[in-house]
């Protein structure tokens, strides 16, 4: 009975060990092999932000425009039998699930950064975003400039400390975990503007009355889609695919599809094609 | 991982110190709502016990994030200016203070009946029996589990770090951010309360060993 036992115990570690590690690709293989024969490209992307990527809780599916382009990609590049996985992310976890091989590439409003090229590889950018600042409706903050002596609310691991810094050297900054938790705190008046990216202030403001972006974008910080470092068939295949998807129209499409509703927001400057 | 520690010192201290702040401003709350709790609960009066048994319930049964939410997100809407310190800080003292008020109610309970009938049998009013009687064996039993929740506090303080505390999480979400040496970050702040636990272990090891 023993011997069984000590017999048994050893595969059944084996398979925990398994089990364990079997989630996700190992991350040192070519990921763009790996997506080729399982017909799968993992993407990392945002459940929280709308326009982008958004938790649709009636479907339970994940809405947005990233969401769109990355099954277009995904059509684009495995061809028609191509499936796109989404795997949600935060600021906080998406360099982590792409080095440990969890997510194939991450499209989650990510700004390409020089730290952050030191860690992943970026493709070309598919969205030319920008810092701006939302605010109360009857709020006497015009720009960046106004928010000296003011507290902002910012989300960690953006790139948002650091400009604001910049143009406003004594303003205070609140990091918060996520988009929800720094508009809750904006709106309980910890801070009196929320600063991020333009296109996900914009989402927050077209489901919000009585708040508004203002002074324009005061930072270029196109969002690219980040892969795992060394990962260079995989970027090359995306960049193939984007092109394509921009000389067809599709990319034209999906565009304005997700941002031409929105009040002020320049949908040619998103795309690029005038700065 | 000693650059991360070197290049980003004044932050790693600044959220030491105010994870130690916030850790000794709710501890001694938490030990004195918690006992005066624990009092109330084991009191003859029904009002006392069923005030301090609604509190107790309310506090230990709610996540601690969403105590902390409340005071940082509801309770300004009122006019009431709060902070993400003070907000974490009342936060986890109320929620520790029912934990702690559990464990001394506990110990009281474990101190045999005959204790107190014999105070009272000697004289004693039940106040006096309670104070000079029931309460230091009983404070002496729950020693061992009050040390856990002490531990318990100080890991919970990190909760400050999702209302903009700046404590020692808090910075080192930022540090991990910005450096992008997430693991290297985590492991020194692992160490940094590990600094703050360990201490507070064997110093009420050693208070059970001296008082037991």
């Amino acid at each position: 009975m023993k011997k069984i036992k000590k017999i048994l115990v050893l595969p059944l570690f084996i398979l925990l060990l398994l089990a364990v590690s079997g989630c996700g690709r190992r991350p040192e293989g070519n990921v763009y092999t790996q997506t080729k024969e399982s017909k799968t490209i993992y993407w990392g992307v945002k459940a929280d932000t709308r326009l982008f990527g958004l938790m649709n809780i009636k479907t339970g599916k994940i809405e947005g425009f990233e969401i769109d382009l990355a099954n277009a990609l995904t059509k684009q590049i495995l061809g028609k039998n191509g499936k796109a996985e989404f795997v949600q992310t935060t600021p906080k976890t998406r360099i982590p699930l792409l080095k440990n091989g969890n997510i194939d590439a991450a499209i989650a409003t990510m700004t390409i950064t020089p730290e952050r090229k030191k860690q992943v590889d970026f493709s070309t950018p598919y969205f030319n975003a920008g810092q701006s600042l939302l605010v109360k409706d009857d709020s006497d903050i015009k720009n960046i400039r106004d928010l000296n002596g003011k507290t902002a609310v910012a989300v960690k691991g953006t790139t948002a400390v650091a400009n604001v810094k910049k143009f406003a050297p004594k303003a205070k900054v609140l990091e918060y975990d996520d988009y929800g938790q720094a508009f809750a705190a904006l709106k309980a008046g910890q801070g009196q503007a929320m600063t991020t990216d333009n296109g996900v202030l914009a989402g927050i403001a077209s489901e919000n009355p009585g708040y508004k972006l203002v002074g324009g974008t005061y930072t270029t910080e196109p969002y690219g889609i980040a892969v795992n470092k060394g990962q260079n068939d995989m970027l090359k295949q995306i960049n193939k695919a984007l092109e394509e998807l921009k000389a067809n129209g599709t990319y034209h499409r999906l565009v304005v599809k997700w941002f031409s509703g929105i009040p002020g927001f320049n949908v040619k400057e998103a795309e690029g094609l005038n700065g | 991982m000693a650059k991360i520690l070197v290049d980003n010192w004044p932050q790693f201290i600044h959220g030491f110190w105010n994870t130690v702040w916030c850790s000794l401003i709710a501890l001694f709350f938490s030990l004195l709502l918690g006992v005066i709790f624990a009092l109330m609960e084991v009191a003859p009066s029904k009002l006392a016990s069923a005030i301090a048994h609604i509190y107790i319930e309310i506090f230990r049964n709610i996540p601690l994030l969403v105590i902390t939410m409340i005071f940082y997100l509801v309770v300004p809407r009122s006019g009431i200016k709060m902070s993400g310190f003070a907000a974490g800080t009342i936060g986890l003292a109320l929620y520790s203070s029912a934990f702690i008020a559990e464990t001394v109610r506990a110990g009281i309970n474990s101190v045999g009946k005959g204790q107190m009938e014999g105070a009272r049998s000697n004289g004693m009013t039940y106040n006096q029996a309670m104070r000079y009687v029931i309460l230091p064996q009983a404070l002496k039993i729950v020693i061992p589990p009050l040390g856990n929740q002490f531990v318990n506090l100080i890991k919970n303080s990190s909760v400050l770090a999702f209302v903009a505390g700046f404590d020692l999480m808090y910075e080192a979400d930022t540090i991990a951010f910005s450096s992008l040496e997430t693991i290297n970050t985590y492991i020194i702040v692992g160490v940094f309360y590990l600094i703050l636990t360990l201490p507070l272990s064997y110093y009420m090891r050693y208070l059970e060993k001296r008082l037991a």
